[in-house]
């Protein structure tokens, strides 16, 4: 396996230069025999440029989690190409706050320099928590233990941000709140993002690229060039989501065409 | 001395946390700070009922002469022979102070020993694969061993003197500590070490930051009970052919027929115990603060 960990990329927030190029990636886990087990990836090739946000549907076991761990440098089985930015942040389904350091600490983890808590500070207050520096994971919300991992992931001003189905475990209200401030952040920061989701009408709401995964492979490609935020029901949503599900197998695609 | 007793369950109650609605934070834990404290003092105050009524109960078995006082010395006798055991010490039993001083001189040069020990086993054990390997099974087989039944064997092996009685309080304290730190570490989420691997966290970053206090409630659970097991492996050995220490002390006391003198040194060990018990206390208080807060919401 051949991973180039592209360090010189630094400033490449332009829409032009690729953050991700993923060519023939193949995962398997636990061959018995000539059958593969699940979650596996085969021959995948995926590019994601800078600045854009493509979020990988699929049903469970379609491999979009195992694509992103080999991306966040978690599972080192795979085999094939890849190429990431030399600065990459994930934020989890669970916030994975360190439960025994308040608020701020969590979010200065890993950072070097005197300046780390100020820091820490800053992401914080752009996810809304300035007045919960010094809370301890256990007395959040889901919601603004989730906006900590958020903060965590972007203190650290990545290229490529990676989110495993980061919204997954919150109340829909809560959920469209955390798209807003994605939204805003991304706005602001501008780092590719690669979401992993269950939920297509997340993936519609935030994505320039949906890209539906299944059996390990790229099944279904949608590009939406509408302008953030989308009203859910804009038409041209509604064809997408449409075709999208079906393409899931939720809908009999007879029935929409 | 089992150390499978589970007295912290290691971070559950994330859940009812979880499912709290996003409120303005701030008066919630302002609420959180103030009243857990005085609902425990309250319960502190309440749990002294039971053992002053004993003590009243145990006096009164003298003030009735219900039980003769050679046989059970009533609390104001053992407070007596201590203040003159103390004040006015005779030379069959020397001072109160002297033995004390010895006992704990003796306790602190086997817990220091057998917590470092500890402490360094339960971390190779805990943290490498070889470790792991080479260390867990000889733990777990020591761990078997009837402690008390080694006093013969140390006899003959390191005498008569000082050096028995430390390593077997050395190794009363060490096995406790040792299998509930290594489990503490062992049940760490390994999700967590994937967000250290995604932070780039150095392994001192990962050890101080993960590890040690992701293990700290099961090290603590276990610091308290090779407490408790350290001191009674010191009453043990000290009453094996001590010339001083309360196990002396009680060692004489036993030939003069002086059941109240037995009484003040077994006071004094109980004493010791609930001090040394009330300052592990104190630290997981400090230490646990952050799941203190989760019980005040």
């Amino acid at each position: 396996m051949s991973v180039t960990l592209d360090d010189a990329n630094f400033s490449s927030t332009g829409s032009s230069v690729e953050a991700v190029r993923v060519r023939g990636l193949t995962r398997t886990f636990g061959n018995i025999g000539s059958r593969p087990g699940r979650g596996v990836l085969d021959n995948l090739d995926l590019t994601v440029k800078g600045g854009e946000i493509v979020a990988l549907i699929g049903r469970s076991g379609s491999g979009k989690s195992t694509l992103l761990r080999i991306l966040a440098g978690l599972d080192s089985g795979a085999s094939g190409e890849f190429t990431v930015p030399g600065r990459v942040s994930v934020a989890f389904q669970d916030a994975r706050l360190l439960l025994w350091k308040r608020v701020r600490e969590n979010v200065a983890l890993g950072l070097r320099g005197e300046d780390r808590l100020q820091i820490a500070e800053l992401a914080l207050a752009e996810v809304g928590l300035s007045d919960h520096l010094r809370a301890w994971p256990l007395t959040l919300s889901g919601g603004e233990a989730q906006r900590v991992a958020l903060a965590r992931a972007l203190v650290r001003e990545p290229e490529l941000l990676l989110l495993d189905e980061p919204f997954g475990a919150l109340d829909a209200i809560t959920r469209l709140t955390m798209h807003q401030l994605v939204l805003e952040l991304w706005a602001r920061h501008r780092p590719a993002i690669l979401l992993v989701t269950h939920d297509v009408d997340e993936a519609l709401a935030l994505a320039d690229r949906v890209v539906l995964l299944a059996d390990g492979r790229i099944a279904y490609e949608e590009h939406i060039s509408l302008t953030r935020p989308r009203h859910h029901d804009h038409p041209d949503l509604v064809g997408k989501r449409n075709r999208l599900l079906a393409e899931l197998g939720v809908y009999s695609k007879g029935a929409v065409h | 001395m089992s150390a499978t007793e589970t007295e912290a369950p290691p971070i559950a109650g994330l859940g009812p946390a979880m499912a709290t609605v996003e409120s303005p934070a701030p008066a919630r834990r302002t609420l959180g700070v103030g009243s857990p404290k005085s609902k425990t003092r309250r319960r502190a105050w309440y749990r002294w009922v039971s053992p002053l009524v004993l003590l009243v109960i145990w006096q009164l078995t003298h003030v009735f002469k219900l039980i003769d006082p050679n046989k059970l010395p009533p609390p104001s006798m053992v407070v007596t022979t201590a203040y003159n055991l103390a004040v006015h010490p005779i030379p069959a039993f020397g001072s109160l102070q002297a033995a004390l001083l010895a006992s704990v001189e003796r306790f602190a040069m086997g817990f220091a020993a057998g917590g470092a020990i500890a402490v360094l086993l339960a971390l190779s054990a805990g943290l490498s694969r070889i470790g792991d390997a080479a260390i867990d099974p000889l733990a777990q087989m020591i761990r078997m061993l009837p402690l008390f039944g080694l006093v013969p064997v140390f006899i003959v092996w390191f005498g008569i003197g000082q050096l028995p009685k430390v390593i077997l309080v050395g190794l009363a304290a060490a096995v406790p500590l040792y299998l509930n730190l290594y489990a503490g570490i062992r049940s760490i989420d390994g999700r967590l070490y994937e967000l250290g691997r995604v932070l780039g966290l150095t392994r001192k970053e990962r050890l101080l930051n993960i590890v040690l206090p992701g293990a700290m409630p099961q090290a603590l659970v276990g610091l308290r009970q090779s407490l408790g097991t350290a001191w009674l492996a010191l009453v043990v050995a000290e009453q094996v052919n001590a010339s001083t220490g309360l196990g002396a002390m009680i060692d004489q006391a036993e030939n003069f027929l002086r059941n109240d003198v037995i009484f003040v040194a077994l006071a004094v060990y109980t004493l010791l115990g609930l001090l040394t018990d009330a300052i592990v206390r104190a630290i997981e208080r400090r230490a646990m603060a952050w799941r203190t807060d989760l019980v005040a919401a």
